[in-house]
């Protein structure tokens, strides 16, 4: 068996490579990508092999993203690279009114292949406009699909069936992850949108998560078990569609839930599961559905304000504690 | 740029069809069988028609809110328009979309737009892949003098200056922005001066002359398909309507209205045009208002006895394959 290990953005190069090689529409558009090969060496060595197809664009969101759009309406399969999510603020006409809307508006005459990168989470100090979490604005916007990616091995196999989505992705990959290293296989694999994974099996309790806080539950999940709580993690992995069959089944078993995300707790993500949850699972659950998310606050600049404000494992081991001993 | 009397006549029906398509859907509009808003194009036809003439049917064409007359001078068909502003089944967008949201992507319509300078951006993606797929097509986008004030205007033009993207835009300073006038929300009077900035020819144009208009317009075409870069066309006409059907227009009067009418108005002077230089008789330009005429009142008797959508159609079109309940797989 193969035990490469790689670390996401290796991952995530190796995926754009493959596609880039499958098929020539597809093109990446960004601010400052070509000399750095992407801010974290996630386009290494795209700019060499592809030079007519990796291209830096002026500072200019709202165009960069129209050119996603126009490209994807005229018979390209555009990358749009956010470079901070963040700054989606600043096309959020041309994703949320445009790019969302246009297959409907027009009654499904055209498709929208195009993938919208963002780079977005907290931990790096980097202060309230380069720190956020933004996947709930883009979950509450019919006509998106929302990916967020934890492992590199799902890095690459989402990306893949992220590019030859004919809707538009919206893919978020948290900054501290692009250095984490894990099993990679060589040869190309897709990873299907919609489709969660069971990354830990466990009797007692189901952590919901995604992107980073994926890593915040496998650090609880160890924890827990030392103090004889069998923890069962399911990463969500895609947001939207939603896998609703692996998470019933899960809580089904468990019947104790706890949703965790880096993204603010109001509004967040979490707040629609805990919806659903409740409406669909009801009968199944032996305690309220549990949230563990980053404070309501614009993320702070200094370390100490900014990891009281994000949560982290001790937070997650804390919330299936309060239901799990009561 | 001489133009043969076939071809002069063919100009004069496509304005036709946009001005008897307007007052029908005004009309249509009162009577309460269009819901929601529209917004007409009267007295802007040298400007729809004059641009579009210049294209094929494989051009990309953005329009907006205002964009009957884009989409007919680029050859949409009228039945299926006016069954959309019926809100049926049949029309172009199976009743998703309405009078603000038609569009064509056969014939390289990408869209009217409710957002102003929405098809903008569009745009810079559709002049990018025709550079990409190294095709000698080119891109129009329609935008209003209300519009070139809003930032992602800035953001297209440079981008299709610095790559010289195959784009046309073509600005309808038609002097009014809903009920804000031109003078007092633009900074310069005439917006093609603002080319100069983005190092692009910007032209002024009588954008109720069709000759002017189309001469200009072939120019810029020209100038795309041999990749030489973008054009800025300020067509300078005057919305004759309100802003919506129903505006009640305090923000002017009458006679302010009535200096674009009668000998300024695009038909008429096209059609002076012509009888004067002995290209048609009364006669022929009669009969071509009549077959339009026609034409008009066939595709409201489609859109009439089109059914409406089912309602549970709502749900359809939201993604290639549609999701469970928006949301689950």
């Amino acid at each position: 068996m193969n035990e490469r290990i790689i670390s996401a953005s290796e991952a995530l190069a190796e995926a754009l490579n493959e596609e880039m090689t499958k098929d020539e529409n597809v093109f990446i558009i960004g601010e400052d990508i070509r000399v750095h090969e992407g801010i974290f060496a996630q386009f290494k060595g795209l700019p060499t092999q592809f030079p007519d197809r990796i291209i830096d664009a002026p500072i200019s969101e709202a165009a960069i993203t129209g050119v996603g759009l126009g490209g994807a309406l005229t018979g390209m399969r555009p990358i749009v690279d956010m470079h901070f999510s963040d700054f989606v603020t600043c096309c959020m006409d041309e994703l949320c009114n445009q790019a969302a809307k246009i297959r409907y508006m027009s009654g499904g005459q055209v498709k929208v292949p195009m993938v919208l990168w963002c780079p977005d989470g907290g931990g790096l100090r980097a202060a309230a406009q380069h720190s956020q979490s933004l996947e709930a604005w883009f979950i509450h916007t019919p006509g998106l699909k929302v990916v967020v990616p934890s492992e590199p091995s799902d890095v690459k196999g989402l990306i893949k069936s992220a590019i030859r989505d004919d809707d538009p992705v919206m893919f978020f990959q948290h900054k501290l992850l692009f250095s984490k290293e894990g099993h990679v296989p060589e040869k190309p694999y897709l990873i299907p949108l919609g489709k969660a994974s069971v990354k830990r099996q466990g009797k007692d309790v189901t952590l919901l998560c995604y992107g980073s806080a994926y890593y915040m539950c496998k650090e609880a999940a160890d924890e827990l078990h030392n103090q004889n709580i069998d923890a069962e993690i399911v990463d969500l992995r895609t947001l939207k569609p939603l896998d609703m069959e692996t998470i019933a089944k899960s809580i089904r078993k468990t019947r104790n839930v706890v949703i965790v995300h880096e993204a603010c707790l109001t509004g967040g993500f979490g707040a629609e599961l805990t919806a659903i949850i409740q409406d669909e699972l009801f009968d199944y659950l032996d305690a309220p559905v549990k949230r563990v998310a980053a404070k309501d606050v614009p993320m702070p600049f200094s370390p100490v304000l900014e990891d009281f404000c994000l949560p982290d494992a001790s937070d997650v081991v804390k919330a299936v504690k309060s239901i799990k001993s009561s | 740029m001489v133009e043969d009397a076939k071809t002069l006549l063919e100009l004069y029906r496509s304005m036709v069809k946009v001005r008897q398509f307007e007052i029908m859907a005004g009309e249509h509009f009162a009577k309460g069988t269009i819901p929601g808003f529209i917004h007409l194009s009267i007295g802007q036809e040298a400007s729809s028609v004059g641009v579009c003439s210049c294209l094929r049917s494989d051009d990309y064409v953005t329009t907006t809110h205002r964009g009957h007359g884009h989409m007919i001078a680029k050859g949409a068909d009228l039945k299926k328009m006016t069954a959309e502003l019926f809100g049926k089944k049949t029309g172009y967008c199976r009743g998703k979309g309405g009078s603000m949201h038609i569009a064509d992507f056969s014939l390289g319509i990408l869209g009217a737009n409710g957002v102003v300078a929405g098809g903008l951006p569009i745009i810079a993606g559709a002049g990018f892949s025709i550079k990409m797929r190294k095709t000698d097509q080119v891109a129009v986008c329609f935008f209003g003098d209300g519009a070139s004030n809003r930032g992602p205007v800035h953001e297209v033009m440079n981008m299709a200056a610095i790559w010289k993207l195959p784009i046309i835009f073509a600005v309808e300073n038609n002097q009014w922005a809903s009920t804000t006038p031109q003078k007092d929300s633009g900074s310069v009077k005439n917006l093609s001066k603002r080319a100069a900035g983005y190092n692009m020819p910007g032209i002024e144009v009588d954008g109720n002359d069709l000759l002017a208009v189309k001469k200009a317009a072939l120019k810029a075409v020209e100038r795309a398909r041999n990749g030489e870069g973008p054009t800025f066309i300020e067509n300078n006409t005057y919305r004759i309507k309100g802003h919506f059907e129903g505006d009640p227009q305090r923000y002017r009067t009458k006679e302010d209205v009535e200096k674009w009418e009668g000998k300024n108005d695009p038909l008429d002077r096209f059609s002076q045009h012509m009888l004067k230089n002995s290209i048609a008789k009364e006669n022929d330009l009669k009969k071509i208002r009549e077959d339009v005429a026609a034409e008009i009142k066939e595709a409201v008797i489609f859109a009439e006895k089109s059914p409406f959508p089912e309602a549970k159609e709502a749900m359809e079109d939201i993604y290639v394959n549609d999701i469970k309940g928006g949301i689950a797989s």
